[in-house]
């Protein structure tokens, strides 16, 4: 019995790990910032949850193993936020390979001037309301 | 802005200092009474000292619902987390990807907050940008093949959704839903 | 499970070396907070490693402030780096004071 639980936590432990791995060679091979985004948030967070997982097991019955559970929580909380804020930052500068890009409905859709494709996206609106009015007034006009 | 009678704040802000107190336990490790009290002492502490906005609108649980959710998520997660594994290791590589945005039905802002990290999860999408008063969320793709297959990943989205709305949303919120698709 | 553990600290070392060449190649300063982010997790993934095959759980709140570590950095970054846009004078939206080698690499792809 703990035999097959200790090769059940150590294989969770090796596919975790191998997930960090491929996170890695995502990151080395992606073309541009958002899709290296993807190599760093899913393989990322499935693989530590894993680890965290097969460590638990291991760990079971110290006060510690509830606490690991707790990282794995935390991880599933906090990944796609941190991902969030870098993307739309990247998103901003322009950091993206359009070509590589089959459609781009943020950049047409129009919404208020500080999303707009091709100007410096970083460009604060002068007046953000008027802005974002007129751009929805547009957006009814046809 | 109003400032709300006490009590009220309390109640509002009730799930947070359970959570608080859940992480507090957790971190010593050991159920104790003693654990129990100070978790409660720092919690509320902690929202003395730094005030949240309450979350307003609250949270239904539907048992049956949220487990399919929860079923959903998980092979989503180990499918996501596979693919974009091969990806990056596979000869092919990443070729294409697409940003679309996306029309939501929700508008509750602990829903809206709960569909973007689901999504955020989920294979190959990635959340860029919310527009909260029009609703619409922009999502980045790892991978498209072609317009159907963006399509189909659109849809996807809108599924997300829907399953969380089932999971936890209001009577009203579950109608907003059928209405829109119909 | 000696071996299990060879296996496993040599996947997260290629993993962690891999993030570091990204680190160090860039060429923005956001490839480099992803790496790094990555780099974080990878490091707290070998921590629990660690314990889970040592059954020695004392690096464990470590980990934890290793984990939550890696999430304040990058938000912290991104934050920053969100900021520079707004104050950017260049008026094409590219970075502003960044080493000009990274800027070339990254306009002439």
């Amino acid at each position: 019995m703990t035999a097959l639980v200790d090769v059940v936590a150590v294989a969770c432990l090796l596919a975790g790990a191998l997930l960090c791995l491929t996170a890695g060679m995502g990151l080395l091979r992606f073309p541009d910032v958002l899709s290296r985004m993807h190599a760093g948030t899913k393989p990322q967070v499935l693989g530590v949850l894993l680890i965290m997982v097969g460590a638990a097991i291991r760990l079971h019955g110290w006060s510690a193993s509830w606490m690991l559970l707790l990282v794995a929580a935390f991880q599933l909380l906090t990944a796609p936020v941190s991902a969030h804020m870098v993307s739309r930052v990247a998103y901003r500068r322009r950091h993206v390979r359009r070509d590589l890009l089959l459609v781009d409905e943020l950049r047409s859709s129009g919404q208020d001037r500080l999303y707009r494709g091709d100007e410096p996206a970083d460009a604060p609106p002068e007046e953000p309301g008027a802005a974002l009015a007129e751009s929805r007034e547009r957006d009814e006009a046809p | 802005m109003t400032v709300e009678p006490a009590a009220k704040r309390l109640r509002h802000q009730l799930p947070l200092v359970v959570w608080l107190v859940l992480v507090w336990i957790l971190l010593w490790g050991t159920w104790s009474w003693a654990n129990l009290v100070s978790g409660l002492a720092v919690a509320l502490g902690v929202l003395v000292l730094l005030p949240l906005p309450p979350v307003i609108g609250g949270v239904r649980l539907r048992p049956a619902a949220l487990l399919a959710f929860v079923g959903h998520f998980v092979v989503d997660l180990f499918v996501s987390g596979a693919q974009v594994a091969w990806q990056a290791i596979g000869p092919g590589g990443v070729r294409r990807g697409a940003i679309v945005s996306v029309q939501l039905r929700v508008d509750s802002d602990l829903l809206l907050t709960m569909v973007a990290e689901a999504i955020s999860l989920v294979p190959g999408s990635l959340v860029l940008d919310l527009d909260r008063e029009r609703r619409r969320i922009a999502v980045h793709l790892l991978h498209a093949r072609d317009e159907d297959d963006v399509a189909r990943q659109k849809a996807a989205v809108l599924e997300t959704e829907a399953r969380i709305v089932r999971a936890f949303g209001s009577a009203e919120e579950i109608a907003a839903l059928a209405e829109v698709a119909a | 499970m000696t071996a299990a553990g060879v296996v496993a600290y040599a996947l997260l070392g290629g993993g962690a070396l891999l993030a570091l060449v990204r680190v160090a190649l860039g060429p923005s300063l956001l490839d480099r907070v992803v790496a790094t982010d990555t780099l974080l997790v990878i490091i707290s993934a070998g921590l629990a490693v660690h314990a889970a095959l040592t059954r020695d759980p004392t690096v464990v709140p470590v980990l934890v402030v290793v984990s939550l570590l890696a999430f304040v950095g990058s938000v912290s970054i991104a934050r920053y780096i969100g900021g520079m846009l707004l104050k950017s004078s260049a008026g094409d939206g590219s970075d502003v004071g960044l080493p000009v080698a990274a800027e070339v690499r990254e306009g002439d792809r």
